[in-house]
């Protein structure tokens, strides 16, 4: 963050009421589309509330208390958690390998990059379309190869096994592109002269990837995996629009968990309760991350 | 010196490097071309075969159903209100509360900054039920305010405007001051004709959320006449048998992408740029 530049005014910039009416529209809606809400979800998750019909009773804790007995509850929480181990560090080195490959100057790694970044601008929708029809088991890209080889096309998206992997796969396809930019942003920080100073000592490769460049890029290294914990933890659209939490609620994760409960079954109370463990796990998490790579400055 | 073969031996890596990303590349294309074609095939051939990347029988008709159907632009026309509108509104407040952040004195500016980070740290899961139930008492779901307004609440936009001013040079207001001009003169007539590229970036990244925004207009828009593009093309997928009408499907999926991937292609530059502007320190 921008370091203490807080005190840093002129004295002829001394005027709180100006300052305020700049601040004013942004702090009108943070106030009530997100800090007012935030607190209202918990007040809500305390409640036996219906969506329809509009009942409401105040039951404390309760929520919780059949929230840790759930036994689906604690599936989702499971497939979620196999969903970020399975996305966050492939995607991170993915990222990282395709930024480095296509990192420099020149029309080709330009175009390259475009490619790379131009999946994440289509929609949860779009892709989800594109990787069902990819991985179908009848009509699917793989089929003539299935056939080709002479084996039975495997049906991905219900196999119990293979469905939250292929679910990984199209989002590391879609998720990328960000990551990666963030990564080439790093790179072109890194001062030249590092690595012309290598080039004298006739460092290798390999060396100079881990000498120079990892080195420099550390903290973006931790900005990524940061980011991607907290997106990777939202996981929904992918999963409903794929496997529609199947087989079996082998792809059910939290937040469709959350959105059944709400929005299919009108538990707007249980549904709350569930968000807010998803928001302090996912709280959890990231400042475990952040504890670990300020630990490793350290040492 | 012994370099000249060393750089001989490290230009062919870089060369084999280069081709293999190259070969990705085209993998990490596949899924896309495969799309397009499908949705320039007729229905029936793709009932035989789904095969192939080339659009042969070659046929325009899934498009043309697609814009007699009054249903996908209709869709498209609310995806373009609710994307413009938040991006244009983003910009305003985003860059006002920047401006203020990086330039003014008030009392608990940092208290407030940091509250305002915070919310960084909220994901959409934990506030779109109490938001619902606002929006339900106020009778306002299903219209394209209640699309917008919960989005504007988002901190990122202040995050970046914040840093991008307080990189800007200031004897360039220092200049202005002396000729007694107001703090909003300054910020209108200094601060953003400066700030386009910041602008034009955050403006960019919030036109594709709101194009592709999911969970929040999946439970506030339900009328399907009120579906954004992005919603719509789920109820299609859900809801079509898709061995039925596959080509017009896909065609669907190409044209509400149209947009946005035009959008990046003439933009894209600004979108490494504002990546480094947002990461940097």
């Amino acid at each position: 963050m921008s370091g203490g530049g807080a005190s840093g005014g002129s004295p002829g910039r001394r005027a709180p009421g100006v300052a305020f009416l700049f601040l004013a529209p942004f702090l009108v809606i943070y106030a009530i589309f997100l800090v007012y809400p935030l607190f209202k979800g918990f007040w809500i998750s305390l409640h036996d509330w219906e969506l329809a019909g509009g009942y409401r009773e105040y039951i404390g804790f309760l929520n919780y208390e059949d929230l840790w007995t759930d036994k689906l509850f604690w599936r989702t929480v499971r497939n979620t958690l196999y969903f970020v181990a399975l996305t966050v560090p492939t995607m991170t080195l993915l990222a990282l390998l395709l930024a480095l490959a296509v990192h420099g100057t020149g029309r080709l790694r330009s175009i390259l990059r475009s490619v790379f970044f131009m999946s994440s601008v289509f929609s949860v929708t779009v892709v989800t379309l594109v990787w069902s029809m990819v991985l179908s088991a009848d009509q699917g890209l793989l089929v003539p190869l299935w056939h080709a080889i002479g084996i039975k096309p495997v049906n991905f998206l219900a196999h119990p096994t293979l469905a939250m992997p292929s679910i990984a796969l199209a989002t590391l396809w879609w998720g990328v592109g960000l990551p990666m930019a963030l990564f080439l942003a790093a790179l072109g920080q890194i001062p030249q002269e590092l690595y012309e100073a290598a080039e004298l000592d006739h460092a290798s490769r390999w060396t100079v990837l881990r000498r120079i460049t990892l080195p420099s890029i550390r903290h973006t290294l931790l900005l990524v995996v940061v980011l991607q914990i907290i997106g990777q933890f939202q996981i929904f659209g992918q999963a409903m629009l794929m496997t529609q939490g199947g087989p079996a609620n082998k792809t059910k994760t939290m937040v469709q968990y959350i959105y059944d409960t709400g929005f299919r079954d009108w538990q707007v109370g249980y549904a709350s309760a569930i968000a807010m463990a998803l928001f302090l796990l996912m709280l959890g998490f990231s400042m475990l991350q952040l504890w670990l790579g300020r630990k490793g400055d350290e040492a | 010196m012994s370099t000249a073969r060393r750089t001989g031996s490290t230009r062919t890596a870089d060369l084999i490097l280069l081709g293999l990303t190259v070969a990705f590349a085209i993998l990490w294309m596949i899924p896309v071309v495969w799309v397009v074609t499908m949705s320039l095939k007729p229905n029936d051939e793709l009932m035989r075969s789904t095969a192939g990347f080339i659009p042969y029988p070659f046929t325009i008709d899934n498009y043309v159903s697609l814009l007699k159907l009054a249903t996908v632009p209709r869709w498209l026309m609310h995806s373009f209100v609710v994307a413009i509108s938040m991006t244009a509104l983003v910009l305003i407040v985003s860059s006002m509360a920047g401006y203020a952040f990086a330039r003014l004195q008030f009392p608990f500016k940092r208290t407030l900054f940091l509250i305002v980070l915070a919310g960084l740290m909220v994901p959409e899961q934990a506030v779109f039920i109490p938001l619902f139930t606002m929006f339900a008492d106020w009778g306002m779901h299903n219209t394209h305010a209640a699309l917008v307004a919960p989005r504007l609440a988002v901190p990122i936009g202040v995050f970046l405007m914040t840093q991008f001013f307080r990189a800007v040079p200031r004897e360039l207001e220092e200049a202005a001051e002396l000729d007694h001009a107001s703090h909003f003169t300054i910020f209108w007539r200094i601060m953003l004709p400066l700030s386009v590229p910041a602008l034009t970036t955050l403006g960019l990244f919030t036109f594709i959320f709101a194009w592709n925004d999911f969970l929040w207009p999946l439970v506030s828009a339900t009328k399907a006449d009120m579906f954004t593009v992005t919603v719509g093309l789920a109820s299609i997928q859900s809801n079509f048998a898709f061995s039925e009408g596959l080509g017009s499907v896909m065609a669907s999926a190409v044209f509400a992408s149209l947009p946005i991937v035009i959008l990046f292609l003439i933009f894209q530059r600004f979108i490494v740029a504002g990546v480094a502007m947002g990461a940097g320190k």
